[in-house]
């Protein structure tokens, strides 16, 4: 009874925080490269999530039933992709319109945290005016089967959010360990000066990290609204701040650090809310991060620079 | 009288052995040198003796107590100031105010006080300002009193950080690399001003320096360190005979006095 | 006298608008806005001291204007009120004309000792790992009021209008605006007196090399903790007040958004600038207004007008400067000392 009880909960917590984690990316690549919380990440993901409906809904809508060639994971399958392509445009748009003038005219970091944040209110409060304040139902593309093994329940989407997730880490370390760019990537976060002079233009490598970073959010836009398919414009805030708290928590600048957190903070809000009553769930996790930060405030994998004098 | 004993003195960082079973004596007024390799662990010396690390083994004594443990206000509070190999002016405060803020151990008021601006109040900041103008015109600086630091030329802003140690009444003054990134002129008025503040504050004072005319010129005394443990020490011609030394800052068979000169 | 000008001054601009709003001149809509700008101002003023003067990353200040707004109002509607939750007053309701002050100073006092949870982990943590403390505090401010039935939870907490309402009683003014108007002058004049001593001079050091701070003899443990808990205390005080004007609190009323609300104020200002400060307040509690009828767009807008101004003065509107240090003829006006004796 125990034991079921706790891989059910493992099992949801595992999901949960595979949203985190893919959101956590964003914020981790941009701040390994830029040393920017990137605060409109938590919006992006919210905007990947609408451009998702979108997509799929006229996808549904046209096809449905006329043309039998279009099969519902193949729906899904463009959606994503495309979703992710669309929603990689607008995170580079943010970096080109608002982020790189600011760094060109040398103004203070936390000036473009500041302007930041004001980007992420616009998607925000930009999609409320447009779309209104009403709900959206995601269209359901995948039937959503449960199945139970040993008193386990979980459906496939469940499954395909935890593997998809763990198929991502697995390419973006091979992105960053292998290809060029992510090699630069990792460079420019140790040495600023070292990739201009391995040949390869700093803001290329910042434009790639902007679409690593954005359409992974898309990636977690899709697949959260398969799971929750219900959208409003600020979906992405608080997901988006917890996010950031799990990047941080698995050491801000390191990849597996962003998946790390994500499933840690997955982990600890789902099981203090098992344990507790679920009102004393962000107060609880909140208060673990307290704590942990104080201890190691670098986070898991983040390692302190050993100043000089 | 010994100001300044260190016994035994360890430090590691990590696996890293940057100072190894380190004595040495400090007497009131003396002018000593501290010089070494890159990398053979001065700097970290310095920071052993400031308080910035807590040494892995050994004591360091000023004044007869011991000091290895203490945070490094309270270190500077007793009488040890310094300068930093990269110079570490305060750069959004003017020159005068980073005189003026050096003496935060004097002020002897806290928050309320700035507040209420009792009497007292205005009576130490009157002190402290009065102490900083002096070392202003001391340096001959009061041209610049109110400029940035970072809007001053290398080498006044070299002297600007040694009037800041000034500000803190030491007893002892360490100097890490005081030389470093200047010209030959502004070296030769640096040695004219070591000199001077020796016999103008009767203090000690303790160098670090890789410029050979300046060690020579100035130190009465000095002590040489090769990855982090004692290889000579000697008067200024006995080092620049020592082969050991020579050895170990050249790697090859030639007097050190031909290095810096 | 000279020295007092600034005060005297202020003094005068205060009684004046206590007797236009008085003779219903300012009408009362006029009197809510310079009620708001004043909780502004204490809020971006001493926002200012740990993200500006001392150059950490607070994004929690919402969180500690929650501890004090919630310290005072409980207390007031305890102590002077016939409430639901806590019955019969405590003391006789006129009283409160004269506590008033001791309980928004309670409010204070509060969220200067929650100021300590950022304070203490900021001995060995800078810049976004403090971040994320101050943002983790934020959370859990919130989410603690959230659980605390007795005051309302998630419901919230009301009653404080008739606190106003008894002091009215005792002698009819606007005691809200004055209030505000009183700790609005107190906070600027003890944020200015701070910073510009040497003592406090020693939090700009600490920004810019707080290893040279710490080595050169300022005790930095120290300083961080009188600036987060006097930054902290005052947002405290600015949050009773502030749920005084609107008379009904909730833990949603100071969420991130409130933070970044002032976060906005405090860059748009200027680092370092407590007259930036003040102007920026000022000018986005009036924009804010001003935009009031473009409902949903207002937050399109509003922040796409303050990209637009980050753009063309990448470090706020006044820099690390003062109003003194543009113009400089102001300081003989206000009769301040020459820097440096001559
Ligand atoms: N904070 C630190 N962390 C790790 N290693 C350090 C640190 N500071 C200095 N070191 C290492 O300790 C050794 C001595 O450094 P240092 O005292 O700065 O040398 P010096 O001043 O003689 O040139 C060097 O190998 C240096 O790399
Ligand atoms: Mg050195």
């Amino acid at each position: 009874m125990f034991l079921e009880s706790f891989l059910q909960n493992l099992l949801n917590a595992l999901q949960w925080g595979s949203f985190y984690a893919l959101i956590a990316l964003g914020y981790t690549m941009v701040y390994g490269v830029l040393l920017l919380i990137n605060f409109a990440h938590g919006d992006i993901f919210m905007v990947g999530a609408y451009i998702g409906f979108f997509i799929a809904t006229l996808l549904l809508g046209q096809y449905a039933g006329s043309s039998p060639s279009l099969s519902p994971v193949l729906v899904f399958a463009i959606t994503v992709v495309v979703t992710m392509v669309l929603t990689s445009g607008v995170g580079v748009a943010i970096e080109r319109i608002a982020y790189r003038p600011l760094r060109r005219k040398g103004a203070s970091r936390l000036y473009v945290v500041i302007t930041a944040l004001m980007c992420g209110l616009i998607l925000e409060n930009g999609n409320l005016a447009l779309l209104g304040a009403s709900r959206r139902n995601f269209p359901e593309m995948l039937s959503k089967t449960a199945y139970n093994i040993g008193g386990i329940n979980f459906t496939n989407v469940k499954i395909m959010v935890i593997m998809t997730t763990i198929a991502v880490f697995i390419l973006l370390e091979t992105i960053v360990r292998k290809t060029r760019l992510g090699m630069a990537m990792r460079a420019i976060s140790y040495d600023r000066m070292a990739v201009p002079l391995m040949g390869i233009p700093v803001d290329t490598v910042i434009v790639f990290t902007f679409i690593l970073g954005s359409s992974m959010a898309a990636l977690a836009g899709v697949l959260f609204a398969t799971a929750y398919p219900v959208l409003e414009p600020y979906m992405g805030a608080l997901v988006g701040w917890k996010a950031f708290i799990a990047a941080v928590l698995g050491g801000i600048g390191e990849i597996r650090g962003a998946f790390v957190g994500g499933f840690l903070l997955g982990f600890i809000e789902i099981f203090v809310a098992a344990l507790f009553p679920s009102t004393l769930r962000d107060l609880i996790a909140f208060s673990i991060l307290l704590v942990f930060l104080s201890i190691k405030p670098t986070g898991i994998f983040g390692v302190s620079r050993a100043t000089k004098i | 009288m010994a100001i300044l004993e260190i016994s035994e003195l360890t430090h590691f960082f990590g696996g890293l052995r940057a100072v190894y079973d380190l004595n040495m004596t400090l007497e009131g007024g003396e002018l000593m040198g501290l010089i070494g390799p890159n990398g053979a662990g001065k700097t970290t010396v310095f920071n052993l003796v400031s308080g910035f690390y807590r040494p892995s083994e050994g004591d360091v004594k000023f004044c007869g107590k011991s000091i290895a443990g203490l945070r490094p206000h309270q270190v500077t509070a007793l009488g040890i100031a310094r300068t930093f190999q990269n110079i570490r002016l305060w750069n959004s405060l003017s020159v005068f105010d980073n005189l003026c803020v050096s003496q935060h151990h004097q002020l002897g008021y806290g928050f309320l006080k700035s507040v209420l601006r009792t009497r007292s109040f205005h009576s130490s900041e009157r002190k402290v300002r009065k102490t900083a103008e002096e070392i202003i015109d001391l340096l001959g600086i009061r041209h610049y009193a109110l400029e940035l630091p970072k809007n001053l030329p290398y080498g006044l802003q070299r002297r600007v950080e040694i009037g800041r140690a000034l500000c803190l009444r030491p007893k002892l003054l360490m100097l890490d690399e005081p030389a470093a990134g200047m010209n030959p002129g502004e070296v030769d008025q640096l040695i004219k001003l070591i000199r001077w503040i020796r016999d103008e504050f009767k203090l000690t004072i303790w160098l670090i320096e890789h410029h050979m005319r300046v060690v020579m010129n100035v130190c009465d005394r000095m002590k040489v360190i090769e990855f982090g443990e004692e290889i000579a020490e000697g008067t200024p011609s006995e080092i620049q005979q020592n082969r050991r030394v020579i050895q170990a800052y050249l790697g090859e068979e030639e007097p050190v006095h031909a290095h810096g000169m | 006298m000279r020295r007092n000008i600034p005060l005297l001054g202020y003094v005068i601009l205060c009684a004046l608008t206590i007797v236009l709003a008085k003779a219903d001149i300012l009408d009362l809509y006029v009197q809510m806005i310079l009620m708001f700008i004043g909780i502004s101002i204490i809020l971006a003023t001493s926002l200012n001291l740990v993200n500006g003067y001392m150059g950490e990353f607070s994004v929690g200040h919402a969180g500690f204007m929650a501890v004090g707004a919630y310290i005072t109002s409980v207390l007031n509607v305890m102590l002077f009120t016939n409430s639901s939750i806590f019955g019969p007053p405590l003391l006789s309701p006129s009283s409160a004309i004269i506590f008033f002050p001791l309980t928004l100073l309670a409010g204070g006092i509060g969220a200067a000792l929650a100021g300590l949870l950022v304070a203490i982990p900021s001995f060995r943590t800078r810049g976004d790992y403090l971040a994320i403390i101050t943002l983790a505090v934020n959370y859990i401010v919130k989410s603690s009021i959230e659980n605390m039935q007795v005051i309302g939870g998630a419901r919230g907490f009301s009653g404080m209008s008739s606190v106003i309402n008894s002091m009215k009683e005792v002698v009819d003014l606007p005691w809200t605006l004055i209030w505000i108007l009183i700790a609005t002058g107190a906070t600027v004049w003890i944020l200015q007196r701070f910073v510009s001593s040497i003592y406090g001079k020693g939090i700009i050091a600490l920004r810019d090399d707080e290893i040279a701070a710490e080595i050169m003899s300022v005790n930095t443990q120290r300083m961080k903790v009188v600036a987060f808990m006097l930054s902290s205390g005052l947002a405290g005080i600015a949050g009773g007040l502030f749920a005084h004007v609107l008379g009904y609190i909730n833990p949603g009323t100071f969420t991130i958004m409130k933070s970044t609300e002032v976060l906005v104020m405090v860059y748009l200002g200027g680092m370092g600038s407590l007259s930036g400060s003040v102007l920026s307040a000022i000018g986005l509690t009036i924009a804010l207004e001003a935009f009031r009828p473009l409902q949903v767009y207002k937050w399109v807008i509003v922040p796409l007008l303050l990209i637009l101004l980050m753009l063309f003065r990448p470090e706020g509107l006044m820099g690390q400067r003062e109003l003194t240090d543009v113009f400089p003829r102001l300081r003989r006006w206000l009769g301040l000392k020459p820097k440096l004796s001559e």
